[in-house]
């Protein structure tokens, strides 16, 4: 029998803790919508999302309502673009990015990832094409995400794809400069992506999958940090501990709303992204968790071990919660998105070098970082490269979401609004790295790639 | 049977209970189970209800619970028992 000290626990989980679904999100294939001819090609994506996705979000308010549950974001994912579409000119691109942002206006999800080419270990005239549309895609439209995995563990990195890349992060950000080069946080480089990621920017429906499924990402941070007020000045052991068990609840309403979701539109359920994702807000940072653990700020020393504990045990809690765990699983350190992450790198405790050791124990990597504007290509080319070896040696997934707000410098910040947040412009490493990223080919697969 | 919690927070005051409770009677809600304490003078009440025989929408009912919390000065919320049950059961 249910008894009210749980109850009031949930709720005020829900209530003072920021504990939300952070997303839903409806992964749909498109592989079946190729076709030569562009505006026949168009139709039948649009139709295909449209008629798919058409009550995605109703069901998703149902399910709020139903159990006294934000879920702040309903999503759509889809086959990368580059599979699905072969054209000779970037334009036929961006009107195809056009059309994703039309369907989703039309279903009203707040976001559309997949606008995506899988690079890791050599690239096509459609990935070339579709790469080469994205700065005037991601600027010409609103809701479309974009990514690209430029490397994997077992075929190595695609360095041509990394150099191209830190031209496209370039001129996307100065194509939107009016908006703090916003489209730069609309645009993910992966290494090992994972085919079921329900987070954005680099959520997209890879070719392993059904032809529609539903994703779900759970969130969480202020409900761990609360409960791990109660463990100051325990030992690790008690710490592990307290967190496990919030993990857990906290997946089991990610997996309840799932299977609800998934019962409701008919489409089958696919994994539950156990992470914890922080927002702006207040009381819901990653950041304030390594500071509860015992760091002044994050990035100060321990914290790197921090969040190995804090990642892992989310994993262990959460592995029970719910069979099937996918996507990213972890914690993220996105910086603009979380106000800890934001004092940290505002005071200089947090560096993009810390981030990058801090990177090789949890979810993602450099995510939601902002640099001056007037930072090289090639030095974007060298921190992504850098990025991507962590994830090609470790056998993990990392990306990068860097952003060079045009126009500012190291003590300015930019403003990305909503979700997304602010960030202060943190300082870069000013030594070149041209020769490096000049040479170009492809960076061999890591011996223990080998694994047959 | 479909099982749902109602939870009742908010300053003490005469008829609260009643309030909830014809709401209840008026729309063929069946009450299992009640608990109920004071803590500092803040009223707090739980109930295990059945909707099985309520005709409305579920939302419909979620939204005139709450209205009728904003009326008498409580806060009311009914939520399916799912999301406990999930929460704190292996």
């Amino acid at each position: 029998m249910i008894n009210f000290f749980e109850v009031n626990e949930t709720n005020k989980m829900i209530d003072q803790e920021n504990l939300d679904v952070r997303t839903i999100t409806l992964g749909i294939n498109l592989l079946d919508c190729s076709d030569s001819n562009l505006e026949e090609l168009k139709k039948k994506i649009y139709n295909k999302i449209t008629t798919t996705a058409r009550d995605l979000v109703k069901v998703g308010k149902e399910i709020e309502t139903q159990y006294g549950i934000p879920i702040v974001n309903k999503r759509i994912s889809i086959t990368p673009i580059s599979l699905v579409a072969h054209f000779d000119n970037e334009e036929a691109y961006v009107s195809i990015a056009e059309t994703l942002d039309k369907a989703a206006k039309e279903v009203g999800v707040n976001f559309i990832g997949g606008f995506s080419a899988l690079v890791s270990k050599g690239m096509t005239r459609s990935d070339r094409m579709l790469m080469n549309s994205i700065p005037k895609a991601l600027a010409k439209t609103e809701r479309v995400c974009s990514s690209v995995n430029v490397g994997s563990t077992k075929t190595g990195i695609n360095m041509d794809a990394v150099k191209m890349i830190g031209r496209i992060i370039k001129e996307t950000a100065v194509l939107t400069q009016d908006k703090d080069s916003i489209g730069c946080a609309k645009f993910v480089v992966f290494c090992n992506a994972p085919d079921d990621n329900p987070f954005m920017a680099g959520a997209f429906h890879g070719v392993t999958e059904y032809d529609a499924v539903i994703n779900v990402g759970v969130s969480g941070p202020g409900v761990v940090k609360k409960a791990l007020e109660s463990a100051r000045g325990a030992d690790f052991g008690e710490l592990c501990e307290t967190i496990k068990k919030t993990a857990f609840k906290i997946t089991r309403v990610g997996q309840l709303v799932a299977m609800e979701a998934s019962k409701k539109l008919g489409i089958p359920f696919g994994i539950i992204d156990l992470s914890l994702a922080p927002t702006p807000a207040i009381g819901d940072s990653i950041a304030d968790i390594l500071e509860e653990i015992g760091v002044e700020y994050a990035g100060a020393p321990g914290t790197t071990a921090a969040l190995a504990l804090l990642n892992d045990q989310v994993k262990k809690g959460g592995a029970m919660a719910s069979s099937y765990v996918g996507g990213l699983s972890g914690a993220f350190i996105p910086v603009s998105e979380d106000q800890g992450m934001i004092k940290a790198a505002t005071i200089g405790a947090l560096t993009i070098e810390k981030l990058e050791a801090m990177s090789c124990v949890c979810s993602v990597g450099l995510d939601m970082v902002a640099i001056p504007g007037d930072t090289k290509e090639t030095t974007i080319s060298g921190i992504i490269a850098d990025e991507m070896a962590i994830g090609m040696i470790n056998q993990k997934t990392t990306a990068v979401r860097i952003i060079p707000v045009i126009g500012k410098k190291v003590g300015d910040s930019a403003e990305f609004g909503g979700l997304l947040g602010y960030a202060p412009i943190m300082p870069v490493n000013p030594y070149s790295c041209d020769r490096f990223i000049a040479r170009g080919g492809r960076i061999p697969a890591p011996i223990h790639s080998y694994k047959n | 049977m479909e099982r749902c919690i109602i939870t009742v927070v908010g300053k003490d005051k005469v008829g609260i209970i009643a309030n909830v409770c014809t709401y209840l009677a008026d729309n063929q809600i069946n009450i299992l189970d009640i608990s109920q304490t004071i803590v500092q003078d803040f009223f707090n009440m739980m109930m295990i209800v059945d909707v099985v025989k309520v005709d409305k929408p579920f939302e419909t009912v979620v939204s005139e619970l709450k209205k009728l919390g904003e009326d008498i000065g409580v806060n009311v919320r009914l939520q399916h028992e799912d999301i406990f049950n999930r929460m704190h059961r292996i």
